[in-house]
């Protein structure tokens, strides 16, 4: 099972952005380095992203492609890269919907956060398999000293 | 004419880890199709059962989304560079008032 690596600090990040936007989804990018050979990813950077629904904004949540972009841009002047993307599901569970398979890629990871009643709850992530049939979790934990990310700083994703 | 895709990360996987692919193409569309018949791994990443480009599959020439110029029937030049970009898109199971499953 591959492994994400958060630190407490952004966790608490992505927990704050869903509670404030309650009840509706949040959403943003994650920055960092993937490890694959130990099947790692590290998250440098959380990016809060506008959900830039019209409407529905309860249970759905769009990033622009020109935030990808930007977001992407602004990694790689980093020596980083884009390596998933973090939303939120008021009042449901930290669980991938098929919405959320279908529009998906494989290569990132999903955080995904729970967020009952305006309280944050359970942070779980997941990978698009490679056939597109299904999410598979991946493990969620804090880095170890050796694999502490070399900065932590927090702006926000714009196009 | 030869134009350049260049590869988001997560799909590298599906083209031998290059980040740039080059193909003869005309068009927008001949590109992505050229893409994915050398690469036919790639081709449900980006197309949905019924052989359209996934919603959230957009073409950047350069700074601009093709959906804003002649969309897959854009015109491409020799040493045009296209950008694979999603939108990013999700949400709860069920779906909203007045919109479908997918």
């Amino acid at each position: 099972m591959s492994l994400l690596i958060l630190t407490h600090r952004h966790r608490v990040a992505i927990e704050r952005h869903a509670a404030a936007t309650y009840p509706e989804e949040c959403c943003g990018v994650l920055i960092g380095r993937a490890h694959p050979e130990r099947r790692e990813v590290l998250i440098e950077q959380v990016l809060p992203a506008r959900n830039e629904r019209e409407e529905a904004r309860e249970n759905r949540f769009v990033i622009a492609p020109e935030v990808v972009l930007a977001a992407t841009r602004q990694a790689r002047s980093a020596g980083l890269d884009v390596v998933g993307y973090y939303h939120s599901h008021p009042d449901h569970p930290a669980e991938p919907s098929d919405f959320d398979r279908e529009h998906a890629w494989p290569g990132l990871s999903y955080v995904i956060v729970a967020v009952e009643k305006g309280e944050p709850g359970a942070v779980r992530s997941w990978r698009l398999a490679d056939d597109r049939s299904r999410f598979e979790e991946e493990g969620l934990e804090e880095p170890r000293a050796a694999t502490r990310p070399a900065r932590s700083v927090e702006r926000s994703a714009r196009g | 004419m030869s134009v350049r895709v260049q590869i988001p990360t997560p799909l590298r996987r599906f083209t031998d880890e290059n980040g740039e692919v080059e193909v003869e193409a005309g068009t927008v569309e001949e590109a992505l199709r050229a893409l994915t018949e050398r690469h036919p791994d790639l081709a449900r990443h980006l197309y949905d059962d019924a052989g359209r480009l996934r919603s959230f599959v957009n073409v950047f020439l350069g700074d601009e989304d093709v959906r804003h110029l002649d969309g897959p029937a854009t015109a491409v030049s020799p040493g045009d560079c296209l950008l694979i970009i999603p939108s990013i898109a999700g949400g709860l199971g069920a779906p909203a008032a007045g919109e479908s499953r997918r």
